[in-house]
């Protein structure tokens, strides 16, 4: 398969402070990455960096084009969606304002029709659509987020804890419609997640992180067979 | 009470010009969440321009547009040259640059134009009285010139595109940038649009008071108060609040307090209404879950 995203010996850190000591790692196309590891290891920093939110050095390459040291806003524009930890919701603004900027970089006749589809999968989302975002369950903006990041139409998604704090029903249906992507949109995914069980199910290759190194890798199918990794490194 | 109607009529004229000058400061913090304190001496410097225009024989709608279109360029460059250095900095480091540019722009003015003072043109004149003379046909005017640009750009914030990213960069522009906002170009685009409606006030209102450096000091402090007590981060309460502030002042300044007293009418307004409704009569109370 091909790559969509490869990371090779990427550093990165706030200030002084060294958070990534060299990771490889890499997203095929449509296919899904999890990133597992404990509080800390560095996950959401890995995620920053990719979307240039922090400096970094090492190389970054999508699709064959560097993205070390652009702008966030101009990775973006070539394909990134990131719901970042927080979940980047605009919360002052109403759901369909969101949908708006969600589209922001788009002027293509599609973005009605995207619209219609995202309320299909999200149908809470379309009861709310005038509300504003900072009253919605934290469920509904989790959803509100994945909606927002897939109306960019990106090439690459990545989601920073998508399980984060949610009762375990949502937990479901966030993942029921990440599988959706997965499989009918084509979409890679770069996904963090401390809940191995899940994002294992979900993804084709993981990578585990320890203190900003990658202390394990390898096809998320094998890893879930290998007791003696699980164990050791996943605690379940 | 026919002397009472014309207080408030005239207090309605002069609350345009207030109304006018909020609804730059609301763009400005639409676009940055900061007060410009140097609004006033921006608008005064455009005004001086459109004099200049005027002066060299130019149209008069011709030098307002010009002028708004120079303004425009110049509230771009502000930010691009000063703001953007101190993009990172703390609030009070904005602070001072602020108001460096309130002396600076003024002085600058001052230097440049001169300190006396200067009669300016109006666009609209009248051969007969209007309403049996309640009214100036300079009043008139300028009112619905004032309620033409609020018109437009509430339309531009709500209903188009570049409105809400300008809008979404304010809020939030960390998710901005994520869903590819160019936030820095936004900002400098709020800045643009504030000089540009400034400039618009300093046009309105220079007929009525008279052209010089000085002349938008005691005016910012009004709109201050009524973009205040509409809610400094709604358009329509900041004009709606420029109005009020406008009337009140008139009708306090000639009934109670006395014209010398006036200005501590806008003070009094201010401080009111921060103790007792600080997001103002309109302003949206944001909510959010935690």
């Amino acid at each position: 398969m091909r790559r969509l995203l490869e990371v090779k010996g990427l550093k990165a850190g706030y200030g002084p402070t060294h958070v990534l000591h060299g990771l490889d790692f890499m997203v095929e196309e449509g296919g899904v990455t999890a990133l597992l590891g404990a509080n800390g290891a560095g996950k959401t920093t890995t995620l920053r960096a990719v979307c240039g939110m922090v400096r970094t050095e090492g190389e970054i390459r999508f699709q064959d084009e560097q993205l070390n040291g652009r702008a966030t806003e101009d990775i973006a524009r070539r394909g990134i969606a990131h719901v970042p930890d927080g979940r980047g919701t605009f919360m002052e603004l109403t759901v369909e304002e969101n949908f708006r900027l969600g589209a922001y970089i788009r002027n293509d006749k599609q973005v009605q029709s995207d619209f219609d589809r995202m309320c299909d999968w999200f149908p809470r989302l379309k009861q709310r659509w005038k509300q504003q975002a900072g009253t919605l369950s934290g469920g509904e903006q989790q959803m509100l987020a994945v909606a927002r990041a897939l109306l960019l139409r990106p090439k690459l998604l990545l989601l920073d804890e998508p399980s984060f704090g949610l009762a375990p029903l949502i937990v479901q249906e966030i993942f029921g419609i990440m599988r959706r992507i997965r499989d009918e949109s084509g979409v890679g995914i770069l996904l963090v997640e401390q809940n191995a069980n899940l994002a294992l199910e979900l993804a084709d290759l993981a990578y585990l992180l320890e203190t900003g190194r990658i202390v394990m890798s390898g096809r998320a199918a094998e890893i879930r067979q290998d007791e003696a990794i699980r164990r050791s490194y996943l605690g379940y | 009470m026919d002397g009472f109607a014309h207080q408030i009529i005239a207090g309605i004229a002069t609350g345009g010009i207030y109304a006018s000058v909020a609804l730059a400061i609301v763009m400005i913090y639409q676009a940055t969440h900061h007060v410009n304190f140097a609004q006033g001496e921006m608008a005064t410097l455009s005004t001086f321009i459109a004099w200049s225009m005027v002066n060299a024989g130019m149209p008069y709608w011709v030098a307002f547009f010009g002028t708004i279109l120079v303004s425009f360029i110049i509230g771009v460059l502000v930010e691009r040259l000063l703001m953007r250095p101190v993009a990172n900095a703390p609030v009070l480091t904005h602070v001072g640059v602020f108001i460096g540019l309130l002396l600076i722009v003024g002085n600058m003015t001052g230097w440049i134009f001169g300190y006396t003072t200067k009669v300016f043109p109006t666009p609209f004149t009248s051969d007969q009285p209007l309403f049996g003379g309640l009214v100036s046909a300079h009043e008139l005017g300028s009112t619905a010139v004032t309620l033409t640009v609020l018109i437009l750009v509430w339309a531009f914030f709500r209903f188009t595109k570049l409105g809400l990213a300008m809008r979404a960069a304010a809020y939030n522009p960390r998710s901005s940038r994520l869903v590819g906002i160019r936030v820095g170009w936004m900002l400098a685009l709020g800045w643009g649009l504030a000089a540009a409606i400034g400039a618009v006030a300093g046009m309105m209102v220079a007929p009525v008071v008279f052209l010089d450096p000085t002349m938008m000091l005691g005016i910012l402090l009004y709109a201050f108060a009524g973009a205040l007590l509409g809610g400094i981060d709604n358009p329509m309460g900041a004009v709606l609040g420029g109005f009020a502030v406008g009337v009140l002042e008139n009708l306090a300044g000639a009934y109670v307090v006395g014209t010398e007293l006036k200005l501590t009418v806008a003070l009094a307004i201010i401080i009111g209404v921060l103790v007792v409704r600080p997001s103002g009569l309109f302003g949206r109370v944001v909510f959010s879950r935690v």
